[in-house]
């Protein structure tokens, strides 16, 4: 009997050494799986920052000397600026850097820009901040910032969609495939029709300023081997790993199936889509899918070209579960698919049977990449 | 071959008896208590959901239909975002002001939570908003505004407008003692204003309110009226101490007076007449039932200025809103069979259950129809309860005196925390920890904060840990 109890004991402790092994293994995946995705985290708010810079100094040169050209490449600059920053959008829902208390989400990409109180609207050429210089004389980041949060809340009145709204104006859908159509010379002192030409340069440089300083923050806050978020985040890889799938299935879900599309979709109102003034919403859906699809493949293609991967949440749910990875990997490609299929602009494709098909797709393709979302938590998060 | 199974049975009755050996060694308390009800976890019945993440309360119960989920995803973007001044292009959400304590319904109920009080003396509190009246009642029984200010302080005014008046929110310190000896020490709060627009306020009354975390109130909307009113006993006629009473209320949309049932004082009669109230008089964007700025005569100016709409926010839009607000889902209790959990809760339904009544069912219609005929767990009794001076605001509301509150709904209250960062309790948010919530409690309560006062640390304990897991 005592034999058999020795024998029974071995056995026992063998098998537990050999279930530590393989746990062992899979945690040392996830870290790796957390390495891969913060570095990507920090390439993809690098590649925004230097898109930002670029959009910077175009602005700059815009404001400072007004025309046709000038006008059209502060624009592009813009429209190039959002490609690498939609695809940190995957980050957010966690309270990460980007959206925690103290995060500059709100800041960067808040949403709906709050126009009457930035500048002159349809039907009120007198308002906003940078036509009230009797209650704001100095137009400065600090201004802005503090207005911005003014007592504590939200006024949305910096960022992209600012710089949006002061590049492309108002979509008054004269024709129905019409942006905004802010000329250049609400830019131009000598020929201006409107008033308070020369704050409204400086606005836009100002809010351009302010982003590259929150672009900066978040840098700081990714950077490999500082005393920051990363740091703390990688020393956590159960907690970390939970928190990058809810934010997801959170960003997927709730946020763009529903927030971006399915709202839209069912008011059918034009100028409730995102980027609004530009007609660039359908860009915002594919470079978010985008996104996403980077952070569930481990990939990511940077401005230069260079091609980060490593291994992936994709590779995690493949070994225990193929048929879910290839699921997920399908139901990506049909919301990449019929995203792109979307002709745009955005706020006329909503009033389109054979577009709304198109936008119904991909609203349905997300809400089940969102709900396969849990079974991808529940299979990896111990 | 048969032999590893031999091994495998010797080894699993050595760990049985290393089981038994745990689990007698934790046997030692009142059994009855100790086993959980079945279902008690499921705190909304079929609305109940699981998510415990800073999300938590932003999840749409799981009864939806197809119609409905839609609604709710609508809904919920037109609590979530900010409204903006008019005109704008996005003219589905303009409107904004002129006068305003907030820009969007989740400025203050923030990811479906609860408000925070200022963080400090200087700061202008954002989740706490200031009712005003002055004596009297107007034709319905509703508070009479006041002066040229109306029923409600607005802290904030679109850009180039000033807001009434700014609000500062001071505290002194009350200490005390448990029967153990150890101090606690609360916050007695005082309110300020400043820069008042509209005359002085020395002489209102006024009401400090926190904006409540908002699960399961298609739930509380559906508890039958019988069933709520064979709850009360005004006259006390049992003689427990506790005098449940009913507020009665103005319904603008019917047109009537019928039984509160939602807000601190139960003045609110429907989710949609809350909503409503709240777009008003929060947001400033008028709505289907209340189709006018809630100006007074003396600030008629301000209507001349654009508006987003008449109403502001449109039939459909507006009922989407009331939809999301119904559908939010109750989260799930955690650890409800935590042994310590479990003594608490026989420590709360012995003292607190009274009022918080833990289990009602929802009547057998409901404006979510699948929410009708479901066993839920809200622990209140939607009524009216004195709770003494040192809580009251003084100000009556419909038939709530200055000294009633309504039982507030528990459930949620263990993941205020993680929702909002923060958590603070009572009407005003005057109380930092539920330990000092209890001991606020006077009047017909006052018999249940002596009982915890005179609790061993032990039990203080096992409550608030129940209290967490709700």
């Amino acid at each position: 009997m005592k034999k058999v109890f020795s024998i029974a004991l071995l056995l026992g402790a063998l098998s537990l050494t050999t279930a530590c092994k393989k746990t062992e293994n899979l945690q040392d995946k996830k870290k790796q799986v957390l390495e891969n995705y913060a570095n990507i985290v920090l390439a993809s708010y690098e590649d925004s920052r230097e898109a930002a810079k670029a959009m910077q100094t175009t602005l700059a040169a815009m404001v400072k000397a007004p025309n046709t050209g000038s006008y059209r490449a502060a624009k592009e600059a813009w429209l190039a600026a959002r490609v690498p920053y939609l695809q940190t959008e995957a980050y957010r829902m966690y309270a990460g850097p980007i959206d925690d208390d103290a995060g500059p989400e709100g800041f960067m990409n808040g949403w709906p820009m709050d126009e009457a109180y930035v500048d002159y609207v349809k039907g009120d050429m007198n308002t906003g901040i940078i036509n009230r210089p009797d209650l704001f004389p100095n137009m400065t980041p600090a201004l802005l910032k503090e207005l911005n949060e003014k007592d504590g809340e939200a006024n949305i009145a910096t960022g992209y969609h600012a710089i949006e709204f002061l590049l492309w104006g108002q979509d008054q859908n004269a024709l129905p495939n019409d942006a905004g159509l802010r000329a250049f010379t609400d830019y131009l002192p000598t020929t201006s029709s409107v008033k308070n030409v020369e704050r409204r340069g400086q606005y836009l440089n100002t809010a351009a300023d302010l982003l590259i300083t929150d672009l900066n923050y978040l840098v700081e806050a990714w950077k490999d081997s500082q005393e920051n978020y990363r740091k703390n985040f990688l020393a956590n890889p159960k907690v970390s790993l939970r928190l990058v799938l809810q934010g997801a299935k959170e960003l997927i879900g709730n946020e763009m199936a529903g927030e971006r599309m399915q709202v839209i979709y069912d008011t059918r109102n034009q100028e409730d889509e995102h980027s609004c003034f530009s007609d660039n919403t359908h860009n915002d859906v594919i470079w978010d899918i985008q996104g996403l699809f980077n952070v569930y493949t481990g990939t990511y293609k940077r401005l230069d070209g260079t091609l980060i991967k490593g291994i992936s949440i994709s590779d995690l749910v493949r070994e225990k579960d193929p048929k879910l990875d290839a699921d997920m990997l399908a139901l990506f490609a049909v919301a990449q698919k019929s995203a792109q299929s979307i002709v745009p602009p955005f706020d006329q494709a909503i009033l389109k049977d054979s577009e709304r098909a198109k936008i119904a797709a991909t609203i349905q393709a997300l809400k089940d990449i969102s709900q396969k979302y849990l079974l991808v938590y529940d299979l990896i998060k111990d | 071959m048969k032999r590893p199974l031999h091994l495998l049975l010797a080894t699993s009755s050595v760990l049985f008896v290393i089981f038994v050996m745990l689990v007698s060694a934790c046997g030692n308390q009142n059994t009855d208590l100790l086993r959980p009800e079945k279902d008690e976890e499921l705190s909304g019945g079929n609305s109940t959901v699981f998510d415990v993440s800073m999300n938590a309360f932003g999840q749409p119960a799981p009864i939806l239909d197809a119609k409905q989920q839609t609604d709710f995803v609508v809904g919920n973007s037109f609590f979530k975002l900010n409204w903006v001044i008019a005109p704008a292009s996005t003219t589905d959400r303009d409107g904004l002001g002129p006068l305003l304590n907030a820009q969007s319904c989740s400025a203050c109920h923030l990811r479906d939570g609860r408000g925070l009080p200022p963080a400090d003396g200087n700061t202008e509190p954002v989740g706490l908003l200031v009712r005003l009246s002055a004596k009297g009642m107007g034709p319905h029984g509703e508070p009479l505004g006041y002066g040229a200010y109306g029923g409600q302080l607005q802290n904030r005014a679109v850009l180039g407008l000033k807001p009434e008046a700014q609000v500062r929110v001071s505290y002194t310190e009350k200490v005390g003692q448990y029967a153990d000896g150890t101090p606690f020490s609360l916050r007695v709060p005082t309110y300020t204003f400043l820069n008042p627009q509209w005359g002085n306020l020395d002489d209102a009354l006024i009401s400090p309110r926190l904006a409540q975390q908002i699960v399961g109130m298609g739930l509380l909307e559906a508890i039958s009226e019988t069933d709520l009113l064979a709850m009360a006993d005004e006259f006390d006629k049992n003689s427990d101490g506790i005098s449940g009473r009913p507020n009665y209320v103005w319904n603008e949309k019917e047109k009537k007076t019928e039984l509160g049932r939602l807000g601190w004082k139960a003045n609110q009669p429907t989710v949609e007449q809350q909503v409503a109230g709240a777009f008003l008089g929060d947001v400033g964007i008028t709505s289907p039932i209340f189709q006018k700025h809630d100006l007074t005569p003396e600030q008629a100016d301000l209507d001349k200025l654009p508006n987003g709409g008449q109403p502001e926010i449109s039939n459909k839009l507006f009922e989407q809103v009331v939809l999301y607000t119904a559908a939010l889902g109750v989260p799930a209790r955690r650890n409800w069979q935590d042994k310590q959990v479990l003594a608490g809760k026989g420590l709360f339904l012995k003292n607190c259950a009274a009022c918080h009544t833990p289990k009602l069912e929802t009547g057998s219609s409901a404006t979510i129809a699948a929410q009708a005929n479901q066993i839920i767990y809200p622990y209140s009794d939607l009524l009216l309860h004195d709770m003494g001076p040192d809580l009251a605001d003084n100000r009556p509301d419909f038939l709530a005196t200055g000294q009633e509150w309504r039982t507030p709904p528990l459930w949620g209250i263990g993941l205020l925390e993680t929702v909002n960062g923060k958590a603070f309790y009572l009407h005003d948010g005057r109380a930092r920890t539920l330990e000092e919530a209890i001991l606020w409690h006077g009047g017909e309560a006052q018999k249940a904060q002596k009982s915890f006062v005179g609790m061993p640390k032990r039990d203080r304990e096992a409550l608030i840990a129940f209290l967490k897991s709700l």
